[in-house]
């Protein structure tokens, strides 16, 4: 009895997850074995052409660079920073609530509006960064617009989002340290930076571990400024998977290719669940 | 519990009802230029509807063309009604391949709509008209031309009231306009021409003036790498790279405007479309020219038509024409050129008193219409979207000297030609 | 305070104004003219204009109501859906709930806007595109809500549970006489977490809204900021402003229960 109650309790989110989960999982990687359907050539069965097609495609091949840069970009230096502001805000610092908000704000707002307001600090000239610039003689520069600082400006705007969420996890992590270390680092006359290097960095690695995959996953899912900055730009320097299969299926309609790229994305994804998994799951027990 | 069980029933229900009104036509459109202009064309549907009683329309704004595209499309492929829509003229093809509109000419059929259809400027029926039918009816057009900034001019020395004609003259008039300061910053360049956005729209001005189109009419050829394309290309890059007279890399297409406003640069390339808003926030006097020739003068049409769908019934259909008639009479495309700056598109807008009195005002208004005689249908191709965004690509690739021109450019024509040989 | 700490602490107080700097710009260029966006003058006057021209552009008023629909559909939702369903995992040994639990987790990692193409196409057959229910409908069964649950069930004493049961409660009777009163906490923290990853979300409202009536803020923003004719920043801050208002007040005067909300589900 207690089975059917069970199932019975699970079955509407059941429904919903499978629905809009397991199912489309499912289903993209079928799709992707066809080939796209217009009205006037319809849609036959192709294998894994749209697969092959992946090795000859340069943007797709950009675009996996560009994740991957993008992730080393964002992920150590928004972990770091937000061990340091997590630090810095547990302390008895003067002003401290107000530091608080202040690292935590940008994590309300929507991505769009983030977009919004850094476009202008990026534009030549005129912009924020390019009339600092000019306060001390720099030239202009074309920061979206050179393929080569780009992506820099991207990642600087990502962390400045990111870093006050993660700042809060390991504030949760620090509270829970136990006072009793501090103090007797304290009496053994260990310095700051000692204590923090061989104690509460050792303490947080859990917290980080979680905090690493989480902005890892994010880092496959954050294309929203994208739309606002550069749309993939300057010749794809800045496109992403995620918003690549946007361009494909949306303004190419090639709904088969966009479902092979959707597959080479979940395997990403499911790659780095198996990771999570050991690493976290041996870890968090090893303490 | 109750409380939230009825606020869970109110979000579902509110949630649940569709975006439809009970409306017979429905269209799409995007906004080109930025402004209150929702307010125009819902004031424009209430008008007709009030001229016509039984007819409801519902308009829908879109967003840009891209976003238009997507939604009406994406509206038809679920099944919602829509039964015009103003789309990019260049979407025909992509619209013909998923087998969605009908031409006009099967509804246009009395000896009045006949003349109707024969009233718009041929320059912008081009891109509209596909085996000799029109599937699209001009409604926002519009060309590139120079916008020049005559104080700088005076200040740099030159003649404020003459525009460069050709390639040479642009190149010496904007070295002669390029302002530096102490320190040998650039303050103003010479001029600028976007390249993100719509690059190869500014793209086919440059090959057409170097004598080429980029496309043949069946939508099934382009020419990326014919030499004097290349060259085109060449002359744009040299702009910055060699002759140092605009920025290297893409420039931005949505704020150049107003670096041109704030005196950023003395000249730049862009939209008709962008008269008004000059107009009313530039501080210093500006002029309108035709875009500098090299072989000849050229420039794409660009903008939107209206489209309709096949999904509709006779008396949508009837429906759908009347108003589309109703939008396109000389008066309102009179009105809507005065409230946009797009090109207004039938000559005989251009003999209504209230455009007449317009443009013996403001005489940069004419510039782009005049330039209908050197005007080339905007790029449109089969697989359109790809097709372009190749072009995209190689032109941002050799803006940013990260390939040169000719490879660039060869690159994309053998990747287009892969995509287009089915279609021949 | 040595030395050592002072400078810190100017290093703190520096990082947090560089942090909120971006913001504070973007209120000095929505309330003072358009010109003036891109030149900083102290003293120059203040204006309401582009906050009304704004208003014009685009209808954020329909915007709003859209969005709180959305949020307040979803959320509610997902406290009856992820309660069930953390009920079951925590208190019901049924067959294969290790299995379903592990697919449940698989949410986790790959959300709906991945698989933008195929729910698309699913909502399509639903018939809900262009419905703020077919914004909602993939979100509301929570991988995290019912995780959340679970483990905050499994927290509470059977002793309570077998009292109710001797008092002749049935098992949902239970759940909402025992369970979820003690979870409060958690439901608040929950509460603040998914109204504000909803208010933000943008690339699965911009794929399957077409129209003004379904559109929430983030794509109406969006759309606001990308006319082909350009932008106007003084304008395009001042809309941006008008959309973050809403979620950044209430996080201004609950700043700590959303700091703490954030924080208990991160330890969870």
């Amino acid at each position: 009895m207690r089975h059917v109650y069970g199932w019975l309790l699970l079955l509407p989110a059941a429904v919903l997850l499978i629905g809009f989960t397991h199912y489309p999982a499912a289903a993209t990687l079928l799709d992707s074995l066809f080939s796209s359907g217009t009205v006037v050539r319809p849609s036959r069965f192709v294998g894994v052409d749209n697969y092959a097609a992946l090795a000859d495609d340069p943007i797709f091949t950009q675009v996996l660079w560009n994740n991957f840069w993008f992730a080393l970009g964002t992920i150590p230096a928004s972990i770091a920073l937000a061990m340091l502001m997590a630090i810095w805000v547990n302390d008895r610092l003067a002003a401290r609530t107000l530091v608080r908000m202040a690292y935590f704000t940008p994590t309300i707002l929507p991505m769009i509006a983030v977009a919004n307001i850094w476009l202008f600090f990026y534009t030549p000239q005129i912009g924020l960064l390019d009339q600092l610039g000019a306060l001390f003689g720099a030239p202009s520069h074309n920061w979206l617009g050179d393929p080569h600082t780009v992506m820099g400006c991207l990642v600087a705007m990502t962390i400045w989002k990111e870093a006050g969420f993660f700042m809060i996890f390991y504030l949760a992590a620090l509270q829970s340290l136990p006072p009793e270390l501090e103090e007797a680092a304290k009496i053994e006359g260990a310095s700051r930076w000692y204590f923090f290097r061989r104690v509460t960095f050792p303490l947080l690695m859990p917290t980080t571990l979680f905090v690493l995959v989480n902005a890892t996953i994010n880092s496959f899912k954050l294309v929203d400024h994208l739309f606002i900055l550069t749309k993939g730009g300057p010749n794809n320097a800045s496109n992403l998977l995620l918003y690549y299969i946007y361009q494909v299926a949306f303004s190419f309609f090639d709904t088969s290719y966009a479902a092979t790229l959707t597959v080479i994305l979940l395997l990403l994804l499911a790659t780095l669940a198996l990771v999570q998994f050991q690493l976290i799951e041996k870890r968090v027990h090893y303490r | 519990m109750k409380r939230l069980l009825a606020l869970l029933l109110t979000g579902m229900l509110l949630g649940a009802s569709p975006a439809r009104a009970d409306t017979e036509l429905t269209f799409y459109y995007p906004i080109a230029v930025g402004g209150p202009l929702t307010k125009v064309i819902d004031g424009l549907a209430r008008q007709f509807e009030k001229e016509h009683p039984g007819i409801k329309v519902n308009p829908i704004y879109a967003g840009n063309y891209d976003d238009a595209r997507i939604k009406a499309l994406a509206a038809l492929k679920a099944g919602q009604p829509a039964q015009i829509s103003v789309l990019f003229s260049i979407d025909l093809y992509e619209l013909l391949e998923q087998d969605v509109i009908l031409p006009w000419d099967d509804i246009a059929t009395s000896a009045d709509d006949k003349d109707w259809l024969k009233a718009f400027y041929p320059a912008l029926m081009a891109n509209g008209t596909y085996k000799g039918k029109v599937y699209g009816i001009p409604f926002q057009r519009s060309t590139i031309v120079l916008y020049w900034n005559k104080d700088a001019f005076k200040e740099a020395g030159l003649d404020p009231e003459r525009p460069p004609a050709n390639w040479n003259e642009m190149t010496q008039m904007a070295a002669k306009l390029v302002k530096k300061d102490a320190s040998g910053n650039v303050q103003r360049w010479g001029v600028m021409v976007p390249s993100t956005g719509y690059a190869y729209w500014m793209f086919q001005a440059f090959a057409r003036q170097n004598g080429h189109d980029l496309m043949n009419k069946e939508g099934n050829r382009t020419n990326y790498a014919h030499p004097d394309v290349i060259a085109a290309l060449q002359y744009w890059r040299d702009l910055g790279a060699k002759h140092k007279v605009m920025p290297e890399g893409t420039i931005e297409w949505g704020t150049l405007r107003q670096a041109f406003t704030e005196g950023k640069t003395a000249m730049m390339w862009h939209t008709t479309g962008n008269l008004t808003a000059v107009k009313d926030t530039a501080k210093f006097p500006f002029g309108v020219a035709m875009l500098p020739a090299s072989k000849q003068r050229g420039s794409p049409t660009g903008g939107g038509n209206f489209y309709i769908f096949k999904k509709t019934t006779p008396e949508e259909r009837n429906a759908a024409l009347a108003f589309v008639k109703w939008m396109t009479t000389p008066e309102r495309a009179a009105d809507w050129s005065i409230a946009t700056g797009y090109v207004a598109t039938r000559p005989g807008a251009y003999e209504t008193a209230k455009l007449k009195e317009y443009t013996a005002g403001f005489p940069q208004a004419v510039v782009a219409r005049d330039q209908f005689n050197f005007a080339t249908p905007e790029l449109s191709t089969f697989q359109t979207g790809r097709v372009r965004k190749l072009l995209d690509d190689a032109i941002q690739a050799s803006l940013t000297g990260q390939k040169a021109p000719a490879d660039a450019l060869k690159a994309a024509q053998q990747e287009a030609e892969r995509l287009l040989k089915p279609y021949r | 305070m040595n030395a050592g700490r002072a400078l810190e602490t100017a290093a703190a107080w520096l990082l947090a104004f560089l942090w909120i700097a971006p913001l504070l710009y973007a209120f000095w260029a929505a309330f003072h003219p358009a010109a003036l966006a891109t030149h900083f003058d102290p003293l120059a006057p203040l204006t309401l204009d582009n906050f009304r021209k704004a208003w014009t552009y685009a209808p954020f008023a329909r915007h709003l109501l859209n969005t709180m629909i959305l949020v307040t559909m979803i959320l509610s939702a997902q406290l009856v859906l992820c309660t069930l369903a953390g009920f079951a995992f925590a208190r019901f040994d049924f067959a294969g709930h290790d299995i379903a639990f592990g697919l449940v987790l698989v949410q986790l990692m790959v959300m709906p806007e991945v698989l933008i193409v195929e729910n698309y196409r699913t909502m399509a057959r639903l018939g809900l595109v262009d419905t703020i229910l077919g914004i909602g409908l993939p979100y509301m069964a929570s991988a995290f809500g019912i995780f959340l649950l679970r483990q905050t069930f499994k927290t509470i004493p059977r002793e309570l549970e077998e009292a109710a049961r001797v008092e002749g409660c049935s098992m949902l009777g239970v759940l909402w006489r025992v369970y979820v009163p003690l979870a409060r906490p958690t439901y608040l923290a929950y509460a603040l977490v998914s109204v504000s990853y909803h208010w933000n979300n943008f690339l699965w409202p911009l794929v399957i809204t077409n129209s003004v009536n379904t559109r929430p803020l983030t794509v109406g923003l969006a759309i606001f900021g990308a006319p082909e004719s350009g932008v106007d920043w003084a304008v395009i801050s001042a809309g941006t402003l008008m959309a973050v208002a809403p979620l950044l007040v209430a996080f201004l005067l609950f700043q700590k229960q959303f700091m703490q909300s954030f924080m208990q589900a991160g330890i969870k």
